[in-house]
């Protein structure tokens, strides 16, 4: 794992745009039962342009980051070596369909730990007009007994 | 509403149908979620579930509590224990949502997830607007 890699600039992701289906899709997958999920009329009636996207959702925008972490040439991440151990998302807004998504990683915190080593990716996702929508942060543990 | 009080409670049956519908929707198609043989190959007891979908349907009864899934601020897990899913049957995956603390307009609920009485995600909590 290299340590260099906190405090590195990435470029942010290509737009992502959150499909109505993708949602509903989403949605089922993970046992939403709520109508705003799934329901365009009871996320209107509810005040919302289109389907809302359930609260893990941004795990799909996110991942394109981490794809971009443990792609990087010199991270020294081997993919199979990777263990999530901790996940957080914090919304300014709830994610709609028909949002157009961009994001853009930092690694927060490289800590090593036993021969392992723990780093902390945030990834700060933010809507068409560059305005916050959320920010995902994922803790991953990278076995080192590569 | 006062800190301590019991606002949801659910259980959720995950088999092998939940684990593939999971990835085709999350697009997370590591095979150690799918297939004996890889899982066993790097070490672990079984095919697991993707502890995204145990985090994700874990708010699902808060969401269903406050009647609308952009209630959620935010929303934090610990992944301390793997669930293990068999190919015949299932793992049932059981949610108790307690209210932990209470300020201006916000609830934090905390979270006890189990399966077979062990928990398997830790430090679970979400802010939710009240």
């Amino acid at each position: 794992m290299n340590p260099e890699l906190q405090g590195r600039a990435f470029a942010p992701t290509a737009p992502y745009l959150v499909g109505r289906e993708k949602v509903r899709e989403f949605s089922r997958a993970v046992f939403a039962t709520n109508p705003i999920n799934t329901d365009t009329d009871a996320a209107i009636a509810a005040g919302y342009t289109d389907v809302v996207a359930p609260p893990t959702f941004a795990i799909v925008i996110q991942q394109f980051t981490l794809d971009q972490l443990v792609s990087t040439e010199d991270s020294g991440i081997d993919m199979t070596h990777i263990v999530h151990g901790e996940q957080r998302f914090s919304y300014t807004r709830p994610i709609v369909a028909g949002d157009e998504l961009t994001a853009t990683l930092a690694v927060t915190s490289i800590k090593s730990l036993g021969g392992n080593a723990m780093v902390t990716a945030e990834s700060t996702i933010v809507d068409s007009d560059k305005k916050h929508v959320v920010t995902a942060i994922s803790t991953l543990v990278v076995r080192g007994d590569a | 509403m006062n800190v301590g009080d019991i606002v949801a409670e659910k259980s959720f049956e995950l088999t092998r149908d939940s684990l593939v519908r999971y990835a085709g929707a999350s697009g997370d198609f590591n095979s150690i979620h799918y297939r004996d043989d890889v899982a066993v190959d790097v070490g672990l007891p079984g095919v697991l579930a993707h502890g995204m979908l145990t985090m994700g349907l874990a708010i699902q009864p808060v969401v269903d509590w406050i009647g609308d899934p952009a209630k959620v601020l935010d929303y934090t897990v610990r992944f301390t224990r793997p669930v293990l899913v068999p190919a015949i049957g299932h793992a049932t995956v059981t949610v108790v949502a307690k209210v932990g603390a209470l300020e201006e307009g916000v609830a934090r609920i905390d979270l006890t997830v189990t399966v077979d009485e062990s928990t398997v995600l830790g430090k679970a909590q979400a802010r939710v607007a009240v």
